[in-house]
């Protein structure tokens, strides 16, 4: 009796680990078809002219798409990183500040608004008033980053020891001094590694572009009275995850080859900024770090 | 050291005494004062920012939601047609619903699974070779998943899936009616591809926090590998598994591009699993490119919907998996 219960249980744990095997090869599978799908399809599509011709060209290329990606992303980290760096801060050191509590869980509210909402948002205050533009893409990009950005700077700043604050003051110099080149110029390595997470999280997004930067098939206006004014910032533009969206429901088999071509470029970038960001982590902070 | 220098350093302190704790108090200067007030102003913009959102929101939906009331909740008839107007969120909230819980269906159970094995069995070379692909996982963007769903599952899903449901438990079960690749089924199974990383990862730090003794108390009790796991790992690591799977349950909610290019985007209520269906999420972005008046309203009270759903899954998850000190980076 007491030998077959030893049996049985040795038989389910065998049975356990076999279930759990099998759980790892089948969370395996997706990537690897992926992966493989993405590279056999897309690398037909990537040549030289796929870099900077347009999609109706010949050879078709997606180098309005790359612009319009970069354009945007600019956008949205010159209105996210600034903020993000000020409630960062705040929320670093005035943790026991009134404000701070509802501030904390606002940020975490703004992180969960799914992305196609913000999208909405962006265009019934944007868009409605002043079209389809890089600028209102830009706008609903740096939503979704903000409270991403913010969180990690204000983590990178309380993992900054108090005594290099303090060392600061006791030299005599005003407290945003101490803040500003000091306490944050340390915190700068972490600050980044959060930036840079934040664009690779945000790089992908094309729900919030639907109906933001809309799309194009041309280049931003690139005349240099055009740069002077700003005028590509006003006008609505194509970006790399908009493309794929919309190519890959075309029914010409060399427009659909273009939206695997871009999507293999937009993951090797975001794989690139992603895993460089965590190679960095770890040769700086060693292993356990991200 | 004379009594010269003691004196001197006396001074300091007393100096330094006076000078009070450095937080904000009365020895600041003017540019201080001001960096401080800039501080705190920016902290006041996430307030002001949802505050804009949710009015604005509000006023875009109002039309919408003085023509139907509650109604637009339990109604499950959306039709555009001009003249006769009429919309209802049911068909598309239980879309959303029935996908992202079916997601979770499947994900939970091998997410689990696979944090319990990379924990509790593999050697740590090859811990971090699979945390490198899940993490590799998390950072294809959802678009790059629609796409491949639209090209590779869809085809399987028609060509394996549905004879073999069919096969197994014949056509007529009611889960199992229709023979349609663009169905809920491939839907929640791209969302549930999606949110792996999420439970993968967020269990494993909860697996992780449960202390070495636990695990040595049970081995040395003679348990089993697999009873130590299910006695001495995950109960302690219980609340941290269920909050991943809330928060899970939250992304795969408010998911859109992937779900939108296979989820058949019918406008009906679908209670088989391989017939055309849709998520909130997945309406938007079809609709509301071309939507005006009535429609739109309507559109945006359906977003607004949308976003109480993932507030309260997300207010849920945080709950849960705020007791969780490591958790932090994956949650940004």
């Amino acid at each position: 009796m007491i030998v077959n219960n030893a049996a049985s249980r040795r038989w389910k744990n065998r049975l356990a680990l076999c279930v759990m095997v099998a759980m790892v090869l089948a969370s395996l599978v997706p990537l690897v078809s992926l992966s493989w799908t993405l590279v056999s399809k897309g690398i037909g599509a990537v040549n030289w002219q796929f870099f900077y011709h347009l999609p109706l060209a010949t050879p078709r290329g997606v180098g309005n798409a790359i612009l319009g990606s970069a354009l945007v992303l600019l956008v949205a980290t010159l209105v996210a990183v600034p903020v993000g760096l000020l409630v960062g801060l705040y929320l670093a050191h005035f943790a026991q500040d009134r404000m701070a509590g509802p501030t904390r869980s606002l940020l975490d509210v703004m992180s969960g608004i799914p992305a196609i909402v913000v999208g909405m948002f962006i265009y019934s205050v944007v868009v409605q008033h002043f079209g389809f533009s890089a600028l209102a893409g830009g706008l609903s990009l740096s939503m979704i980053m903000l409270p991403i950005f913010a969180r990690t700077t204000e983590e990178a700043i309380k993992a900054i020891p108090p005594t290099v604050n303090e060392a600061g003051l006791a030299l005599g110099l005003p407290r945003r001094r101490v803040i500003m080149r000091i306490v944050l110029r340390s915190a700068m390595p972490a600050v980044l590694t959060g930036f840079f997470l934040a664009v690779a999280r945000v790089g992908g997004e094309a729900a919030p572009l639907l109906f933001t930067a809309f799309g194009s098939n041309s280049w931003p206006s690139h005349s240099v009275k055009d740069i002077v004014t700003f005028k590509p910032l006003t006008e609505q533009v194509a970006s790399l995850p908009q493309i794929i969206y919309e190519y890959a429901k075309d029914p010409r088999p060399e427009v659909v080859s273009l939206a695997w071509g871009a999507s293999l470029l937009l993951v090797g970038m975001i794989l690139t900024i992603r895993l460089g960001t965590n190679m960095y982590i770890r040769y700086r902070y060693g292993k356990g770090g991200a | 050291m004379t009594a010269a220098a003691l004196s001197q350093t006396r001074t300091i302190e007393r100096k330094t005494a006076r000078g009070g704790p450095p937080a904000p108090g009365p020895r600041q200067n003017t540019g201080d004062r001001l960096f401080f007030i800039l501080l705190r102003s920016a902290a006041l913009l996430p307030v002001l920012l949802i505050l804009v959102f949710l009015t604005v929101l509000g006023w875009g939906a109002w039309p919408s939601i003085k023509t139907f009331g509650w109604a637009f909740l339990w109604s499950a008839n959306w039709d555009p047609t001009d003249g006769r107007e009429d919309y209802g969120a049911l068909a598309f909230i239980l879309g959303t619903l029935f996908s992202s819980l079916f997601a979770l269906a499947i994900a939970a159970p091998v997410g689990i699974g696979v944090a319990t094995f990379l924990n509790e069995v593999f050697t740590p070379r090859l811990r971090g070779l699979m945390a490198f692909l899940i993490e590799i996982l998390a950072t294809i963007p959802s678009i790059v998943y629609g796409v491949w769903a639209f090209f590779v599952m869809v085809p399987w899903v028609e060509a394996t899936v549905i004879p073999a449901a069919h096969w197994i438990f014949g056509p007529k079960f009611f889960l199992f009616r229709g023979t349609n690749g663009f169905s809920l089924f491939s839907g929640g199974l791209v969302l549930a591809v999606m949110i792996l990383p999420v439970i993968v990862s967020i269990s494993l730090d909860s697996i992780r926090a449960v202390p070495c003794t636990y695990r040595e108390a049970a081995l040395g009790l003679g348990a089993t590998r697999w009873e130590m796991i299910r006695l001495a790992v995950w109960p302690p690591a219980r609340s941290g598994m269920l909050g991943a799977c809330i928060l899970a349950l939250g992304r795969a909610m408010g998911e859109t591009m992937a779900i939108t290019m296979v989820i058949g985007n019918a406008q009906s209520i679908q209670w088989s699993l391989f017939g055309p269906a849709n998520s909130i999420a997945s309406a938007i972005a079809l609709q509301f490119g071309e939507a005006t008046g009535l429609m739109q309203a309507a559109l945006i009270e359906l977003a607004l919907v949308l976003f109480v759903m993932t507030l309260l899954v997300n207010l849920a998850a945080r709950a849960l998996v705020s007791r969780l000190a490591g958790a932090k980076g994956v949650l940004a």
